[in-house]
């Protein structure tokens, strides 16, 4: 597999220019389904140009993680942004674990966010922060499931090295588990970035917010920050389901750099497909969906143990 | 080793998942009913031996495809509209709990699939014993824990829907009229289960199979 360092910096450089821009995507092609025109793909940037310049309002019975949340959650995302193959480009940051440090650099995002909802004393910020956990604790699971599952295929623990290898020839059930993986992760990233049949992130009603309810009393860059980091992690999780399903060998760099991008937007698309098309889930019934999406991530791995020999001896 | 066939069987190994997950009737049967054309489409991606056969594995697809993807879901709607059954299942075990158990039986499946040697001396897929065994025990736990006559008559048509996985998928010699006479069994079965529900409901005005237990004789 040829590779070339510098489509790893377009792509690096390509996901913190170009994140917000898939929220453009998803908010335009569900004012399409819907009938309306929408409003700018470029929205978005507006959005965080107008925040930036706005001064910032703190509550005064804050003890500190308010101020400290935003600043961490973003550090964390961009620390994180290092470690994928873009357009499976292997990662110069790259070191073998990095899938874990990966998984826990969005956990300690979401972390700082919920010490800094918790500290509002809000009642409604510590609901969303209590579903939050919920929710999460379910999705991890299963994120890491996958990881199991990538690491089991490719025989390595390094996220580069598991996203950006070849097929392996040697699995007969490969492309089974590939899908099935593919379709849990795409899942565990509808969830973590709050997307509809999960949560909805337009939703006006603190009592049905999950992720929205936790930011309610940010403004100005504090705001602005947490709305990049989102878009960020919203970037790097389609990142991932692309990278799951463009095997390594398919294609020189070029061709694959491209391929990558337009996943990434085909991925916004479907996105947006989804939230015009079905409602969100009942709040009960989530727990039961993530428990199946974390037995499904399981078969996935089964299905790659089974087909290299039986056995993990 | 056969891409289709094996995306075939872990479409079945997740389908177990969602049927034991799905809550209401209607949707149980749809699943049901998928569930018979995958199994359906099985033969045509299975790698058999060209020996003439062809249309006898043809055959017993279109019948299977037609029977057990169609007919006999359309059966089961239809009692279920006839007796105005409540639309919500009324589980002993509860959903997420029910998942749990399917895992654990799938994994032992797997285990199973692991152990028996004959998966890879057939030359079949090492898919295909999960994939059957999982099938059967989802089939039997739905009929043990699942409280309305209907879904008892469902979990017996996904154990036979197994039964079936296995016979296709080991390529077992002569299983071709085996199926065919599974298939005729199951459609009286179902026929005839579903006029006994449509009567068990017209005598005690529900079908919950626990009110069954107190009869004498």
């Amino acid at each position: 597999m040829p590779q070339n360092p510098f489509f790893w910096w377009a792509g690096l450089l390509a996901a913190l220019l170009l994140a917000p821009l898939l929220l453009g995507v998803i908010n335009k092609t569900k004012a399409c389904f819907v009938g309306r025109q929408g409003p700018s793909l470029l929205q978005p940037y507006y959005n965080l140009h107008k925040l930036f310049r706005r001064g910032c309002i703190r509550t005064t019975v804050s003890c500190g993680p308010l101020a400290w949340a935003p600043g961490i959650e973003l550090s964390a995302l961009l620390l994180a942004v290092l470690f994928l193959p873009y357009a499976n480009q292997l990662s110069p940051f790259a070191f073998a674990g990095d899938a874990f440090f990966f998984a826990y650099l969005l956990g300690l995002g979401r972390f700082a966010l919920i010490i800094g909802a918790l500290d509002t004393g809000s009642s409604f910020e510590g609901m969303g922060a209590s579903r939050e956990v919920q929710f999460s604790a379910l999705t991890e699971g299963a994120l890491f499931a996958v990881i199991g599952f990538l690491a089991f295929a490719s025989r390595s623990l390094n996220l580069s090295e598991m996203l950006s290898c070849p097929l392996p020839s040697n699995i007969p059930t490969v492309i089974a588990a590939v899908i099935l993986a593919a379709g849990i992760a795409f899942i565990i990233m509808l969830v973590e970035n709050c997307r509809v049949p999960f949560d909805d992130p337009e939703t006006h009603l603190e009592l049905t917010m999950i992720h929205e309810a936790m930011i309610l009393d940010y403004s100005g860059p504090d705001l602005g920050f947490i709305l990049y980091s989102a878009a960020l992690k919203l970037w790097l999780m389609t990142a991932l389901v692309v990278l799951m399903l463009l095997p390594g060998d398919l294609a020189p760099p070029g061709v694959l750099f491209i391929l990558h991008l337009l996943g990434i937007f085909l991925g916004g698309v479907v996105i947006g497909a989804i939230e015009a098309v079905s409602a969100r889930f009942r709040f009960l019934k989530l727990p039961q969906f993530l428990l199946g999406a974390l037995c499904t991530a399981l078969i996935a791995l089964a299905l790659t143990v089974i087909g290299t020999g039986g056995g993990l001896q | 080793m056969n891409e289709l066939l094996n995306l075939i069987l872990g479409a079945l190994l997740v389908l177990n998942l969602l049927l034991v997950s799905a809550s209401r009737l209607r949707h149980c049967i749809k699943l049901v009913a998928i569930q018979g054309v995958l199994l359906g489409l099985l033969p045509l991606a299975c790698a058999h031996p060209a020996d003439g056969h062809t249309w006898q594995f043809l055959l017993v697809m279109f019948l299977s495809l037609i029977i057990k993807g169609g007919l006999l879901p359309y059966l089961l709607l239809y009692t279920t509209r006839r007796i105005n059954v409540r639309r919500e299942l009324e589980p002993v075990v509860g959903y997420s709990l029910s998942l749990l158990i399917i895992l654990a039986l799938t994994g032992g499946a797997f285990w199973l699939g692991s152990v028996v040697p004959t998966a890879v001396a057939h030359g079949a897929s090492p898919l295909v014993l999960p994939a059957a065994l999982s099938t059967i025990s989802t089939g039997l736990f739905l009929m043990v824990t699942r409280r309305k006559a209907i879904t008892q008559v469902m979990g017996f048509l996904i154990f036979e829907n197994g039964v079936s996985i296995f016979g296709t998928g080991m390529m077992i010699h002569n299983g071709l009229l085996v199926e065919l006479g599974l298939l005729l069994d199951i459609f009286a079965l179902v026929f005839i289960m579903g006029i006994a529900v449509f009567n068990i409901n017209r005598s005690f005005r529900h079908i919950d199979t626990h009110s069954l237990n107190a009869l004498g004789d």
